[in-house]
C-alpha cells in the first residue's frame, strides 16, 4: 500500500515537472531524455554523434525551418492531401514528433524563419506566416504574399530562399537551361550569346523581406552566372551570402569528342560561393575543374575541355567538391551541442548524383566544411552518410533516402530532411 | 503516293505480325544487342543503368506505360522529337527536358525501342524499321 502511494506519488511529481518543462521550454527536458535510435536511424556518424528519426513519410521534405519552441516547419514539393507544408511537434520529449499537422496550398522547396515570420515558397512566389510566441502559426490559411512571378519552366524551378535578419530576403531563380545552348541538352548545340536566361534566371535575387506582392521590377538581380542554386545561407558571423551552385551536366553527352564517360562523371565541380552583390560565377560560359582547379571555357562557347578562362567578371569558388553530387541545402552552424570545431562552419546536404552513369552514383550525404575567419578552410568531410541504404547506387532511384533540407535544432541537434520517404532525422552529440 | 500506300500495306501486315506474337516472340539477340549500344550512347545518362530514370527529373523506362504500350506511335514520336511539356507521367511530373533523336536511323530507333521495351521489367513486342519510318514520314 505504501508502496503503492509512494509510486503514485513519484509519478504526479514526473508528470508535474514534465507539464513545467513543456510549459517553459520542452528542449531543456527533451536534451536529457533523448535517446538515438539503436541504429542511428541508419546512418553512419563520427564518433560521439547519434541520430533518430523525427518523423517518416511525411511527404516529399525539401527544406525545413525549426523555430526556438522546436517546433518543425517542412516544405513538401508535392501536396499530400492538398498540403503543402507540415507542422511537427515533440509534446512529450522523446525527440520524435508525435504531432503532425498541415497547411498551405502549394508545393515548393523553401522555407526559412526570420524574427517573428515562417517564409515559404513555391516554384513561383514566397509567402509569410506570422508566428505565434509558442511557435505555431497566428493564421496558417491566410500568408501575405511577399514575391510574386518568377519564372518556372520546369527545369530548375525551386526557388530556395534565406533571409539576413536585416530586412532582405534572397531567392534563387534557377536557370531553365543546363547550359545555355540554342537546344537544350542537344548534341553540339551551341550556347546562346549572350544568354538570354540570365536577365530573369540564373542567379539570386534580393527582395524587401516585409513588401508585399513584389516581382522582378521590385527586387534586384544579386549575383549572376548560378546555373542553378538549392542550398543556400545567410552566414551572420561575417554577414554574408554562400551558395551552393549544381554544376552543369552531360558533358559527355554533349561533347562526347572532347569529353569521355570517366571525365564526364568528374567534372565540372559542385561549388560553394561567396556571394557579394554583384557577384558572377560564370555559367554558361565558364565551369570549374576540380582536377585543374581552373575555370574552364564551357565546350558550348568555344571550349576544349582544357582551355582556361582568364575573364575577370568571373567569381572563384569558396570551396570545389565532386562532380554531379547536387548540393540541395547549406547550413552555417551556430550551436554549442556539437563539439568547437564545428561552430561556425558549414553542413552541405547532397541530395546524390545521376550524371555520373554509367559510373556508380556520389553523394546521398551530409558534408562538414570546416571555416575559419569566414572561409573554408579547404577541406571537407563526410559528416553523415548512409541515406541511401545500398553500398553503391548505381541508379539515382536505388536510393532509399536523399538528403535535401538542414536546420538547427534550439538545442543544437542538427535536422536533416529526405525528399525521398519523407523521413526527418536529428542528429546530436552525445560524446563527451 | 504509291511509296505511301506500300508502307500502309507494310504497316498494317506489321502490325498483324507483331499483333499476333505480342509476347510469344522471342527477340533477336542482334537486335538486343544493337539496341542496347544505343541506349549507351543515347538514353542511359538521364534514364540511368537500370531503366529507372531519376526521381522528378527524368522519366522511368522501366515499368512506363508509354513504353510497354502497345500502341507503339509515341514512343517512336518521342525519339524523333524530344519531350518538353510539363506533363504527368503515370503519376509523376519530370523537370528534364530530352532531346530529339532524329538523327538515329531508323533501325537504330527500331533497335533501342526494342531494346527498353524488353529489359528490366519490361516485355512487349518489338518495333521495326517500318513502323518508324510511318512515324517518322508523318512528322515531317
Amino acid at each position: 500500500m505504501r508502496k503503492s502511494i509512494s509510486l503514485s506519488l513519484l509519478a504526479l511529481c514526473l508528470s508535474i515537472s514534465q507539464l513545467f518543462a513543456l510549459w517553459g521550454d520542452s528542449t531543456k527536458l527533451a536534451n536529457k531524455a533523448i535517446l538515438p535510435d539503436a541504429d542511428n536511424a541508419g546512418l553512419k556518424l563520427p564518433a560521439g554523434f547519434g541520430a533518430l528519426k523525427v518523423a517518416d513519410s511525411v511527404g516529399r521534405a525539401r527544406h525545413i525551418a525549426i523555430t526556438e519552441k522546436g517546433t518543425i516547419y517542412v516544405k513538401l514539393s508535392r501536396l499530400v492531401n492538398g498540403k503543402g507544408i507540415v507542422v511537427l511537434r515533440d509534446n512529450d520529449g522523446d525527440g520524435r514528433a508525435e504531432e503532425k499537422g498541415a497547411f498551405g496550398d502549394f508545393g515548393g522547396t523553401g522555407i526559412a524563419i526570420s524574427g517573428k515570420w515562417l517564409y515559404a515558397s513555391s516554384d513561383e512566389e514566397v509567402f509569410r506566416y506570422m508566428l505565434k510566441p509558442d511557435g505555431s502559426l497566428v493564421n496558417p490559411m491566410s500568408p501575405q504574399k511577399i514575391v510574386t512571378g518568377l519564372i518556372n519552366r520546369r527545369q530548375h524551378e525551386s526557388k530556395s530562399i534565406a533571409l539576413d535578419g536585416m530586412g532582405n530576403i534572397y531567392v534563387n531563380i534557377g536557370a531553365y537551361s543546363n547550359s545555355c545552348q540554342e537546344k537544350d541538352r542537344q548534341k553540339g548545340s551551341k550556347g546562346m550569346m549572350p544568354c538570354p536566361i540570365l536577365d530573369s534566371a540564373g542567379g539570386i535575387w534580393k527582395f524587401d523581406a516585409e513588401k508585399t506582392n513584389q516581382s522582378y521590377g521590385d527586387g534586384k538581380r544579386y549575383a549572376t552566372g548560378l546555373r542553378n542554386v538549392v542550398g543556400l545561407d545567410w552566414n551572420k558571423q561575417h554577414k554574408q551570402l554562400f551558395v551552393m551552385q549544381h554544376g552543369r551536366d552531360q558533358l559527355h553527352d554533349l561533347f562526347p569528342d572532347l569529353y569521355d564517360q570517366k571525365t564526364n562523371a568528374e567534372k565540372p565541380a559542385e561549388t560553394m560561393y561567396a556571394i557579394k552583390e554583384g557577384s558572377n560565377a560564370g555559367w554558361p560560359y565558364v565551369y570549374y575543374d576540380p582536377e585543374l582547379k581552373q575555370k574552364i571555357v564551357a565546350p558550348e562557347y568555344g571550349g576544349d575541355g582544357k582551355k582556361v578562362s582568364t575573364d575577370p567578371a568571373f567569381q572563384d569558388p569558396a570551396i570545389a567538391f565532386p562532380a554531379h553530387m547536387a548540393p540541395n541545402a547549406l547550413l552555417f552552424y551556430t550551436g554549442n551541442q556539437f563539439p568547437a570545431r564545428y561552430k561556425n562552419g558549414a553542413f552541405v546536404a547532397f541530395h546524390g548524383s545521376w550524371n555520373r552513369a554509367p559510373l556508380p552514383q556520389e553523394g546521398y550525404y551530409v558534408a562538414f566544411v570546416p571555416f575559419e575567419n569566414g572561409k573554408p578552410t579547404g577541406q571537407w568531410e563526410v559528416f553523415a552518410n548512409g541515406f541511401a541504404g545500398v553500398e553503391v547506387v548505381t541508379g539515382t532511384r536505388g536510393a532509399q533516402h536523399r538528403p535535401c533540407g538542414l536546420a538547427q535544432g534550439p538545442d543544437g541537434s542538427l535536422y536533416v530532411s529526405d525528399d525521398s520517404k519523407g523521413t526527418i532525422y536529428r542528429i546530436m552529440y552525445n560524446g563527451k | 503516293m504509291k511509296t505511301a500506300r506500300g508502307l500502309l500495306i507494310l504497316g498494317v501486315l506489321n502490325f498483324a505480325v507483331n499483333g499476333f506474337s505480342q509476347t510469344a516472340k522471342p527477340i533477336n539477340k542482334l537486335v538486343m544487342d544493337n539496341g542496347k549500344a544505343v541506349y549507351i550512347s543515347r538514353c542511359l545518362t538521364c534514364h540511368q543503368v537500370d531503366g529507372g530514370g531519376v526521381p522528378r527529373l527524368n522519366a522511368p523506362l522501366d515499368g512506363a506505360s508509354a513504353v510497354i504500350a502497345a500502341d507503339k506511335a509515341k514512343l517512336i514520336r518521342i525519339v524523333l522529337k524530344g519531350y518538353s511539356e510539363r506533363v504527368e507521367i503515370d503519376g509523376e511530373y519530370y523537370s528534364n527536358n530530352m532531346a530529339p533523336q532524329a538523327d538515329l536511323n531508323n533501325q537504330q530507333i527500331a533497335d533501342v525501342l526494342t531494346y527498353i521495351r524488353n529489359s528490366w521489367s519490361n516485355k512487349a513486342s518489338a518495333v521495326t524499321v517500318a513502323e518508324v519510318k510511318a512515324i517518322r514520314a508523318k512528322l515531317k
